[in-house]
C-alpha cells in the first residue's frame, strides 16, 4: 500500500512516499505558494516512483500548508504528525523537540507516538528558523554555516528574544568588535533556552527527538541537550519527522478518500 | 439596517471611523454565524439585535433619556445591575472587543496593556461607540490594576464611579464590599434623582434573576448530546445579555429554550452525537470578539459552556430574593456579587473547583483555557487551573491571544491538535 505524508512548512515542503518499510522524500523550498509547493513536491515524488494519484491510497497533509492542498485526503497537525514520525525515527521517544521556520513546539507522548501534551510558541518568530535566517544574514552567512562558525566558542548573552530586536543586539554587538563565533554561539543558546522553557513546563522526557529545519544545526542541538539535562538526538531524517509520520497515519488511520480534501 | 447617521451624529461619533467599524462587523457575522448549519431558529431575534447594534438599542437610549432616564455604563460583572434598575436607570455593558483607536489609546496608555483596556479607552477617545457616547456617567471597578489606573485616565473624558472590588474574601472584606455597594447605590439614587425604594429593588432582584434563570436554563439544555445549540451562539447570547432590554431579552431566551427542549426531545444538534465537548474558560470574550469559539467549532468540537464573565460567572448566582427591607436586599445582592470567582481574588478556588465540576456536569472531554495578553490575574492563574484540572486528568489547552486576527493559523493548529490528542485518548 503506497501512502504520502506531504508537510508544507513556511520554509521547506517536505513530502514522503510510504511503501511498506520503503520509503522515499521530496524536500523543495515553498516559496510564496504552499499550494503549488506541495503539488509539485507530490507530483515530482509520483513521478520518481512512477506512480498515479489513484496508486496512493491515502495522502496526509501537515504543516502550516495543510490547509491549501486540494488533492489530500486528510489533513492533520504538524503536531500529531511530529509525535507518530518521531516515534518511527527514535523507537520510544517520548519527548519531540520541533524547531520548524516560523514556530517552535515540544510535544510530550506516550513512547508509542501518541501525544499527551504539547506546547508552541507565540506569534512571533522568536527562536525559529526565521530567526537564525535573520541573524544569519545580519552576520553575512548563510544559516547552514552558524553551526561551523560558533564551534568551540564562548557564548555572548544574548537578551532579545524578539527576532527584529535580537537583530539590532547583533548588529551592536558587531559594532563592539565581538567575534562572529561567540555571537552565534549566544544566538544558539539563546534558541535552546527559550526552547528548554517551553519543555520544562510539560514535564521533562527520558528520551528526546530535536526534529525541524533547525535540528540540523549541531549548535543548537547541543545548548538544546545541556539545558534539557540530557542528550537530544537528531537523526538524518529529523527534517522529514512530519512528513513521515503524515505517511505513517495515512496508513494506520481509516482516512480513505470520500472526502478528498477536508 | 435603518438610516441611524443622525442619531450617532447627535452623540457626536467620529462618523467616519464608526463607518470604517460598521463596515467590518457585517461581513465578520456573517461568515463567523450566519454560516453555521442547523441553527435553532430563535436566535434570529438575536441575529437582528446585532444587526441593530448601535441602531435600535441605542435609539431606545435615546427614548430613555429623553423621558429623563439616565444610562450607565459597566466593564465588569462585578456591578450590581439591580441599583441602576431599580433607580430607573438603564445600565449597559461597553464595548471592548475589537482593535480600535489605538493610536488615540496610545496616547494616554502604554502600548503593552490589555487588549480589552486598550480598547475601551480606544472607543471613548476614538468616539466609535454610541453606547459609550449616550452614557454619561461610568462604573468602574478595581478588579486589576490596568483597569484600576486606566479609570483614572478615563474619568478626564466621562465621569467615572469606581467601585473597590476586594481582592479577599474574609469577613472584613465581606464589609468592605457591602459599604460599596452601599456607596453605589447612594451614588446612583444621586445620579439618577430618584430614590431607591424596597419595591422598586424587589422588582429590580426578580427581575434580573429572571434574566439568571433564562440564561441558567440554556445553560442546562447544553448538558444533552448532540447539543442543541453552538457555543457561539450561546456567546452571543451571553454579549447581548449585558446590553438588551432585560424583560424583552428574558422572554427571547426563555422561548429560544422551549425550542431547544424540542430539539433535544428530538435528538437534534448543531453538531453530531459524540462531537468533542469542550468548555472555554478564561478572560471575558466583549462582543464582537469570537475568534477562539469561531476557530474551536469549524474545527469540529463543540463549546459546552463558557466559564467566563461572559458566560457562567455573569449568571451563576441568584439574588435571594427574601429580603423584606432595602437594607436586607442591598445586603444580598453584595453577597450575590461577592460570589463571583474572579481571577483578582486570592485564592480562587472556587473558580478551580467549579471548572472541575463543570467539565463532569456538562461530560466535557476538555477545556480551553484562553486568556487575553497582558491580563496578569488570568494569566498567572492559568497556572493553578492546569494544577486542578491535572489533578481530575482533565486535559486543558492554554491558549493567549488579543483581538487581532493574524494569529487565527496558529491558534486553530493547537485547537486541532488538542482535538487529535483527544480523539485518541
Amino acid at each position: 500500500m503506497f501512502t504520502v505524508g506531504i508537510d508544507v512548512g513556511s520554509i521547506t515542503t517536505k513530502a514522503v512516499l510510504m511503501n511498506g518499510s520503503d520509503w522515499r522524500c521530496v524536500i523543495r523550498p515553498t516559496g510564496c505558494s504552499p499550494r503549488q509547493a506541495g503539488s509539485e513536491a507530490f507530483e515530482e515524488l509520483l513521478g520518481q516512483a512512477g506512480l498515479k494519484r489513484d496508486d496512493v491510497t491515502c495522502v496526509v497533509g501537515t504543516g502550516y500548508g495543510r490547509i491549501s492542498l486540494p488533492f489530500i485526503d486528510k489533513a492533520v497537525t504538524e503536531i500529531t504528525c511530529h509525535a507518530r514520525g518521531a516515534h518511527h525515527l527514535l523507537q520510544g521517544a517520548d519527548m519531540v523537540v520541533d524547531i520548524g521556520g516560523q514556530d517552535s513546539k515540544v510535544i510530550l507522548t506516550d513512547g508509542r507516538g501518541n501525544v499527551v501534551n504539547f506546547a508552541m510558541n507565540d506569534k512571533c518568530a522568536a527562536g525559529t528558523g526565521r530567526f537564525l535566517e535573520v541573524i544569519a544574514a545580519a552576520l553575512g552567512a548563510d544559516v547552514s554555516e552558524l553551526a561551523d562558525l560558533a564551534r568551540g566558542a564562548e557564548p555572548v548573552q544574548i537578551s532579545s528574544m524578539c527576532t527584529v530586536f535580537a537583530e539590532s543586539e547583533v548588529i551592536s554587538l558587531l559594532a563592539q568588535g565581538v567575534e562572529k563565533g561567540k555571537i552565534i554561539a549566544g544566538i544558539h543558546r539563546s534558541v535552546a533556552l527559550r526552547v528548554a522553557a517551553m519543555a520544562e513546563r510539560l514535564g521533562k522526557g527520558e528520551l528526546i527527538l530535536f526534529t525541524g529545519g533547525v535540528a540540523k544545526n549541531e549548535g543548537v542541538r547541543e545548548y538544546l541537550s545541556r539545558e534539557l539535562g540530557r542528550e537530544t538526538v537528531v537523526t538524518p531524517e529529523s527534517q522529514l519527522a512530519g512528513a513521515l509520520g503524515a505517511a505513517l497515519l495515512a496508513r494506520e488511520r481509516p482516512w480513505v478518500s470520500g472526502g478528498r480534501g477536508r | 439596517m435603518a438610516d441611524h447617521r443622525k442619531m450617532w451624529e447627535s452623540l457626536g461619533l467620529d462618523l467616519e471611523s464608526h463607518d470604517q467599524l460598521m463596515k467590518v462587523l457585517p461581513p465578520t457575522y456573517g461568515s463567523v454565524y450566519m454560516s453555521q448549519e442547523n441553527r435553532p431558529e430563535g436566535m434570529e431575534y438575536f441575529d437582528f439585535v446585532v444587526s441593530e447594534v448601535h441602531g435600535q438599542r441605542i435609539q431606545e437610549l435615546q427614548d430613555h433619556k429623553a423621558a429623563g432616564g439616565k444610562v450607565i455604563g459597566a466593564f465588569c460583572v462585578y456591578v450590581p445591575e439591580e441599583i441602576v434598575r431599580a433607580a430607573g436607570g438603564i445600565q449597559v455593558g461597553l464595548c471592548s472587543g475589537v482593535e480600535i483607536g489605538t493610536a488615540q489609546a496610545e496616547k494616554v496608555l502604554p502600548r503593552n496593556i490589555c487588549p480589552l483596556i486598550k480598547s475601551f479607552m480606544g472607543f471613548k477617545l476614538g468616539k466609535v461607540c454610541p453606547y459609550f457616547e449616550s452614557c454619561d456617567m461610568v462604573v468602574g471597578e478595581t478588579t486589576c490594576d490596568g483597569k484600576k489606573k486606566a479609570f483614572e485616565i478615563l474619568n478626564d473624558f466621562v465621569p467615572v464611579h469606581v467601585m473597590e472590588t476586594p481582592q479577599m474574601k474574609r469577613e472584613k472584606d465581606k464589609a468592605l464590599w457591602l459599604s460599596e455597594v452601599q456607596d453605589f447605590l447612594a451614588a446612583v439614587e444621586e445620579y439618577t434623582g430618584n430614590k431607591v425604594t424596597a419595591e422598586s429593588m424587589r422588582q429590580a432582584i426578580k427581575d434580573t434573576n429572571a434574566k439568571r434563570r433564562a440564561l441558567l436554563r440554556l445553560n442546562e439544555l447544553r448538558r444533552h448530546d448532540p447539543a442543541p445549540i453552538s457555543g457561539k451562539d450561546c456567546l452571543l447570547i451571553e454579549q447581548i445579555s449585558m446590553y438588551d432590554d432585560v424583560p424583552r431579552f428574558t422572554a427571547q431566551v426563555n422561548a429560544l429554550c422551549d425550542e431547544l427542549e424540542v430539539r433535544v426531545k428530538e435528538g437534534k444538534g448543531v453538531a453530531v452525537t459524540g462531537a468533542p465537548r469542550l468548555i472555554l474558560s478564561g478572560t471575558p470574550m466583549a462582543l464582537p470578539n469570537w475568534k477562539v469559539p469561531h476557530v474551536i467549532e469549524t474545527s469540529g468540537a463543540v463549546i459546552v459552556a463558557e466559564e467566563m464573565c461572559t458566560g457562567l460567572r455573569y449568571f451563576e448566582n441568584l439574588v435571594p430574593e427574601e429580603g423584606e427591607t432595602l437594607e436586607q436586599m442591598v445586603e444580598a445582592i453584595a453577597g450575590r456579587y461577592l460570589d463571583i470567582n474572579c481571577a483578582c481574588f486570592t485564592p480562587n478556588d472556587g473558580r478551580m473547583e467549579r471548572i472541575v465540576s463543570l467539565a463532569g456536569e456538562m461530560k466535557a472531554d476538555g477545556v480551553i483555557n484562553c486568556t487575553l495578553a497582558f491580563c496578569d490575574p488570568y494569566l498567572v492563574e492559568a497556572n493553578r487551573v492546569g494544577k486542578a484540572l491535572k489533578e481530575h486528568k482533565i486535559p486543558l489547552l492554554n491558549l493567549e491571544t488579543d483581538y487581532g486576527q493574524e494569529d487565527s493559523a496558529q491558534i486553530k493548529t493547537r485547537v486541532e491538535a488538542f482535538l487529535e490528542m483527544l480523539e485518541n485518548r
